[in-house]
């Protein structure tokens, strides 16, 4: 009896700790929406979504050019990481021969380890000149930020996409090896093609953390609250916002940051569920349930 | 098709390409850690580690900054760590797949991705704005902890579904409970995946400096308890190098932050795997 009695308790208790991420979750949103309220009831939801000037002296709220900011960093971050960090993922899974492999595994673990601020530093202190010697201008720029934001998420693309292509049965390579198509062949047309949902599963989830990137965004952008007329002017994030101007706002203003982090929570939210569909895809697809 | 590149070619050529890529990216991580390494070990030792920053830092040490960094470290960890492995324990033992468990799955997913500001605004609207605290590293830890919360759980499940079924199955026909079953069979076996869940979670908290902005004040003092304020070492480093405080400190504190993960994932990579070959058995 005392035994049913533990077994019944230590149940509740592990049912407690898996709600404990929901109730976080809540708790989150419930804070941030009852903060952020106050602004987006006077100033309008859509006015600051598509508000062009951010002006808190002059009562402006307006977020669009964060938002062009933060997706326009994001774009060109993906552009550079993609490639590379595909190519890497494809001769981590099926080139390198299992020594290098087992180098690289921790060197991207690392890269995936070293803390934010690091690589902002990293940009501040050498990327940051290079682009002012070469490009003109300060050096602050959304593609200075882009360089740093590459290296931040090629981790994130390079591991679950090497995961995706390993899970690709082995019978679809065999098959395609013994039809005399070539190594080369083998991974464009066979493993590639099915590894396709977790990739972009990959690339989606290394595209939010690129959106939620905040300090070592700030290190190198410029932040300067305008639209940018080429890649090489100073741009500010949503995150940037937040992070540089909570330290004073009051009122309105204090509220209104609130209100760009659930602009920001909305467009992560979107990516999520778009992963999602793609994740769950992957299960159906590959194998055809038959393997 | 195209056929001005015989396949043959093409193989030899995108070889090359893949062993440049994987090149790129070991060279990528060795400029950084190595222009970090070189230009901040001189400026770290014994001196730079123990004592206190003078001039907000621009000369001095970073001993309070250490010192900070391992309490919320710590406060974040006895948090998330109960929580996480609980968690996965509950999921993958005590149910089915139903459509609790995809919830929670979602609830731990959405975490995941939430940007660390947010974390950060919600620790001022909770901590500071709602409860009344000043900053104190204790608030530090706790958004730390649910920041870590969704790595230690998902890293542990992973563990915890490893482990082989005939382990379990062995135990409950000697006619041990359930919950006998989970902590003497199927816990200690998967305690290194585990482990390794919960050094993942604790470097991320370690490295962390946006989701405590607003909460641990950014002190420069040394910190007695976990309710005083704090400035935990990325934080310090945002803040000298914004603000152009010290370069030569800045560098040190960024090598300091560099040896800690490499630290950490020499450690995941060596120590807990080899354990973790021990105890499966293979």
């Amino acid at each position: 009896m005392r035994e049913n009695i533990e077994e019944f308790l230590v149940e509740k208790g592990l049912l407690i700790t898996a709600l404990s991420s929901i109730i976080i979750i809540l708790l989150i949103i419930f804070f941030v929406l009852s903060q952020g309220a106050q602004s987006i009831q006077s100033v309008g939801f859509f006015n600051m979504l598509f508000g062009m000037v951010w002006n808190p002296d002059a009562n402006q709220y307006g977020i669009l050019p964060m938002v062009v900011g933060s997706l326009g960093i994001t774009a060109l971050a993906l552009l550079f990481a993609v490639p590379l960090s595909l190519l890497c993922s494809i001769f981590m899974a099926e080139v390198a021969p299992n020594r290098v492999r087992r180098l690289l595994k921790p060197v991207i673990e690392t890269l995936a380890g070293i803390p934010s601020v690091v690589y902002g530093f990293f940009g501040l202190v050498v990327l940051v000149p290079i682009m002012r010697v070469h490009f003109g201008g300060s050096g602050f720029s959304m593609l200075t930020a882009s360089f740093i934001l590459t290296v931040m998420i090629m981790p994130t693309i390079i591991s679950i996409s090497e995961d995706s292509l390993r899970t690709v049965p082995h019978e679809y390579k065999e098959a395609s090896l013994a039809l005399g198509a070539t190594h080369w062949q083998t991974i464009r047309n066979v493993v590639f093609p099915a590894a396709i949902p977790g990739v972009i599963t990959a690339i989606i989830l290394g595209m939010g953390r690129a959106i939620g990137e905040t300090l070592a965004v700030i290190m190198v952008a410029g932040n300067v609250a305008q639209f940018p007329s080429s890649i090489l002017d100073p741009v500010r994030t949503l995150t940037a916002n937040i992070a540089i101007e909570m330290g004073y706002a009051t009122g309105i203003h204090y509220s209104a940051l609130f209100a760009t982090a659930i602009i920001l929570f909305l467009i992560i939210m979107i990516l999520l569920v778009v992963a999602n569909y793609f994740h769950y895809k992957k299960k159906v697809v590959i194998g055809g349930g038959y393997l | 098709m195209n056929r001005i590149i015989s396949p043959k070619n093409a193989q030899k050529i995108m070889k090359t390409v893949f062993w440049a890529s994987g090149l790129i990216t070991i060279i990528i991580l060795l400029i950084i850690i190595g222009y970090i390494l070189f230009e901040g070990l001189p400026v770290v030792n014994l001196e730079f580690l123990l004592s206190d920053p003078i001039d907000n830092g621009a000369s001095g040490g970073i001993a309070p900054m250490i010192v900070s960094t391992i309490w919320v470290t710590l406060v974040a960890v006895c948090i998330a760590a109960p929580l996480g492995v609980g968690a996965a324990v509950y999921i993958m033992e005590y149910t089915k797949e139903n459509n609790l468990v995809k919830l929670i799955r979602f609830g731990s997913e959405t975490l995941a991705s939430v940007p660390s500001i947010i974390f950060g605004l919600f620790g001022l609207a909770f901590f500071i704005v709602f409860l009344g605290m000043g900053f104190s590293l204790f608030s530090g830890g706790v958004v730390l902890a649910f920041m870590a919360l969704p790595t230690i759980l998902q890293v542990s499940e992973v563990a915890i579904e490893a482990v082989p079924r005939s382990y379990a199955e062995g135990s409950l026909a000697l006619g041990a409970s359930k919950w006998q079953t989970v902590s003497n069979v199927i816990l200690p076996a998967a305690i290194p995946g585990i482990t390794t869940g919960i050094i993942l979670g604790m470097a991320r908290a370690m490295s962390e400096a946006a989701a405590i902005l607003f909460v641990v004040g950014a002190s420069l003092d040394m910190p007695y308890s976990i309710f005083d304020p704090g400035r935990p070492l990325p934080l310090h480093l945002y803040t000298l190098a914004t603000q152009g405080t010290s370069l030569a400190n800045s560098y040190g504190t960024a090598a300091v932050l560099v040896i800690l993960i490499l630290i950490i994932t020499i450690v995941t990579n060596t120590v807990v795997e080899n354990y973790s070959r021990k105890m499966m058995g293979r």
